[in-house]
């Protein structure tokens, strides 16, 4: 798959569907939408650019190892479920805090970590599973 | 978006309107504790030092929370934690009582005692594909199983455990595990998705999913409902999960394949929760069903145990003998599910611990057997006694306890559940009972013949490496080789306990009204 | 309508196990998604089918209109699929490998965990 049409369209579309999957990630709040979908929009953006540009050229992009950013998404769904026992109130309770930045009211809730911890479940795990697959087919 | 208006609704008639109690977090705490590490691991997953020093604690800490939450339980009952504050059955709830918290404290002991084991047993390989991560998260499966309250959060958490064991299986990816584990995932994906259209079938008749408003609705909802046919279905998904008879091949055809730790860790804690769920369901839930089958609950425990015991006899790999081994006591908690009553639930209860730690210990003793003899084989080993007098003690010992032999652990839940069998009148599943004991006690009796009291063959690979002993290979064996004495010698609580569990399991009133504290399972 | 949606589940049952039954763990495998989509279309029509309004509050509402479907095994099935697609994902690698490791997908010929020619152990010494 090492056409110069997908090399050349690869790195704007993957850009676009990661800017994609964080749009979905915060628009599941309310909406349609959420953590898996906006993680396997993210997870598929990456396994378009390791089609175009091998493997390894992915792993170097996303810094770390795909498992531990999965990790890190676990670990961060599970706190946002204790953050209700400093609150007196049974485990995965919703709590909400409204900072205000510049002015702007923003709602930030334990449930939105939690999404955000699904998301890079997500990403993480499919993504492994995606970069095993393709380095399979090279070698 | 606005700040949130004084809502108008009664907030009390959907939600938990009372501060929540510290300590019925206990509940969750186990699995809480678990994911967190097992995240946390999973995140340093290239710093292999740092492997033994978060995983060791967690499981000393997951042991001590298990066994508050067993104190908890034994002393004020059942106690339900319903996630995101919704009143039952709308939010999830996690119930632990006396069976749950049992079974959860005997995992996390031999958890903890697989986790030391793995320290040494473990190469650095092995840990670069997550031992210790997969360890925890399958932790996690293992006690959510046992402590949720949800029969559709019951069948998450067996995803959990299944996905994890997946990867403790292949740890290493060599051919071998490679052709076991494809049976063993095929298999068991197939069971827990039987499990998923028999929770859909439940769905479709009771409308909810929650155990303990199931448990009550049933007695009305008995008319015109099909639930034998369902009561079926969750047999066959649990037996298969359990690697009862005529679903158990993916068992002896996947537990040699991994390493011995891991494949210690399967053979004490996978095929027991299949057989936790099919008590919980089975006398829980649905205890007329059970009754109308518990004829054919019996037959597959009888042919399941004598299979077992037959196939023990028949392997020359240590490892697979253990596998059949793990059958064939399955084959005994599924007889005392069939029975019912105190005596033969408790039975099986005190079986299920009982089994929990020794084929654990089982297994760990034949990887140290094979460490020292440089073999799995009956052919080649012998001469362990004299190498390793101490290691032939343990495997006196756990030997016994596996064939069911006094004084140790296996005689008190084979006695209890031959008293019940003897009861009710089925004197071919006591003649099953005890028949298979007798078939366990030959194979393993000749494992020691063989492997320990003959003298070391001449052309044995003598002089072959022997990865040198130490404490992490040790202490786990005699830890438990000590609980089984321990309770062998000293039953009076532990029979105790598993009778209190299983007249609760009879009788779920206490259950229920923790769910539902004012009583209003409408 | 259920009748239709149980007859639509049966055939997807059917050429499920028909597909697993077979020798070839590639069959085996679009036996398994077969199934898992089966269960879910099963779960679907265990929640009652209804034309409803899809369960969503309203904007100014606090509660949920009488109309509307059930939530409840939408739930069930969102995480069944999740789950069963990563299950899915896992045994599509495990399968690769296992055809590279082991040189074929015939499930006959993958004897390597249990040898046909293991020896029974020894009657004496």
């Amino acid at each position: 798959m090492n056409t110069l049409i997908l090399r050349t369209v690869a790195p704007p579309i993957t850009a676009l569907m990661l800017v994609f999957s964080v749009f979905v990630l915060l628009r599941g709040h309310n909406e349609p939408g959420g953590g898996f979908i906006g993680g396997l929009i993210a997870a598929s953006a990456l396994a378009i650019y390791g089609i175009a540009y091998g493997v390894s050229a992915v792993r170097r992009a996303i810094r770390f190892h795909p498992m531990s950013i999965a990790g890190f998404g676990l670990l961060l769904s599970t706190l946002s479920g204790f953050v209700s026992l400093f609150a007196g109130v049974p485990f995965m309770t919703g709590l909400w805090i409204y900072p205000s930045f510049f002015g702007v009211e923003v709602p930030l809730a334990t449930v939105i970590s939690f999404d955000i911890g699904v998301y890079f479940v997500v990403v993480g795990s499919i993504a492994s599973i995606a970069l095993a697959l393709e380095e399979r087919e090279t070698d | 978006m606005a700040a949130p208006t004084t809502a108008p609704i009664d907030l009390s008639a959907a939600m938990v309107t009372a501060p929540t109690a510290l300590a019925d977090w206990l509940v969750i705490a186990p699995m809480g504790l678990m994911i967190a590490l097992g995240a946390a691991l999973m995140m340093v997953r290239h710093k292999l030092w740092l492997h033994g020093w978060i995983a060791i604690p967690g499981l000393v800490a997951l042991v001590l929370l298990d066994a508050l939450l067993l104190y908890r339980v034994a002393v004020h009952g059942p106690f339900t934690m319903t996630a995101g504050r919704w009143l039952p059955p709308f939010g999830i709830s996690f119930t632990a009582d006396l069976l749950g918290a049992l079974l959860a404290f005997a995992s996390g002991l031999v958890a903890l005692a697989a986790g030391i084991y793995g320290l040494r047993d473990i190469n650095d390989t092995g840990r670069r594909y997550g031992f210790y991560p997969f360890l925890l998260l399958m932790m996690a499966g293992v006690t959510g199983a046992f402590l949720t309250g949800d029969i559709f959060n019951l069948y998450v958490w067996f995803e959990v455990l299944l996905i994890s064991s997946f990867g403790l299986l292949i740890l290493g990816s060599e051919r071998e595990q490679i052709d076991g584990a494809l049976k063993y995932a095929v298999l068991n994906l197939l069971g827990t998705t039987l499990f998923l259209i028999a929770v859909g079938y439940l769905y479709a008749i009771f409308g909810t999913l929650n155990m303990a408003q199931v448990a009550s609705l049933a007695g009305e909802q008995r008319e015109g409902a099909p639930l034998i046919t369902l009561s079926a279905l969750f047999i066959l998904a649990f037996a298969m999960k359990a690697a009862a008879f005529p679903v158990n091949f993916w068992l002896p055809a996947s537990y040699h394949t991994p390493r011995i730790v891991v494949a210690a860790l399967f053979g004490g804690l996978l095929t027991k929760v299949g057989v936790y769920a099919l008590m919980r369901v089975m006398v829980m839930l649905f205890p007329l069903e059970r009754e109308e089958l518990s004829l054919v609950l019996a037959v597959i425990a009888a042919l399941t145990m004598l299979l077992g015991a037959l196939g023990a006899l028949a392997q020359s790999d240590l490892r697979r003998m253990a596998g059949f081994a793990v059958i064939a006591g399955i084959g005994n908690v599924i007889a005392g599910v069939a029975i019912g009553g105190a005596t033969g639930v408790g039975g099986a209860i005190l079986y299920a611990m009982h089994s929990i730690v020794v084929m654990t210990a089982l297994y760990l003793l034949i990887g140290e057997a094979a460490r020292i003899g440089g073999s799995w084989s009956l052919q080649t080993l012998g001469g362990l006694y004299r190498e390793a007098p101490w290691i032939a003690a343990g495997a006196f010992v756990i030997f016994f306890a596996t064939a069911g032999l006094p004084p140790f652990s296996g005689l008190w839940p084979k006695i209890m559940l031959l008293k019940a069998a003897l009861d009710v009148g089925a004197w071919w599943l006591s003649a099953a009972l005890l028949v298979s004991a007798l078939i366990l006690t030959l194979a393993l009796g000749r494992v020691f013949l063989l492997a320990f009291w003959r003298p070391q063959l001449a052309g044995a690979a003598v002089g072959a490496p022997i990865a040198p002993n130490s404490w992490q290979r040790s202490t786990p064996i005699a830890g438990l080789v000590a609980v089984i004495v321990v309770f062998g010698l000293f039953p009076d609580a532990p029979v105790r306990l598993a009778q209190a569990a299983a007249s609760s399991l009879a009788d779920p009133a206490a259950y229920i009204q923790s769910v539902f504290p004012a009583g209003g399972a409408e | 309508m259920e009748a239709l949606f149980s007859i639509l589940i049966g055939v997807f049952f059917a050429s499920a196990v028909y597909l697993m039954l077979s020798k070839y763990s590639v069959r085996i495998l679009l036996g398994i998604a077969v199934l898992g989509n089966a269960v879910n279309l099963l779960l679907f029509t265990a929640g009652r089918l209804t034309r409803e309004v899809p369960p969503i509050i309203p904007v100014g509402v606090d509660v949920l209109p009488d109309t509307t479907a059930n939530p409840l095994p939408q739930a069930l099935i969102l995480t069944a699929i999740v789950i069963s697609f990563s299950f899915f994902a896992f045994l599509l690698v495990l399968t690769y490998r296992g055809y590279q490791e082991l040189g074929t997908d015939n499930t006959d010929e993958m004897r390597l965990a249990e040898p046909k020619d293991e020896p029974l152990p020894p009657l004496g010494y």
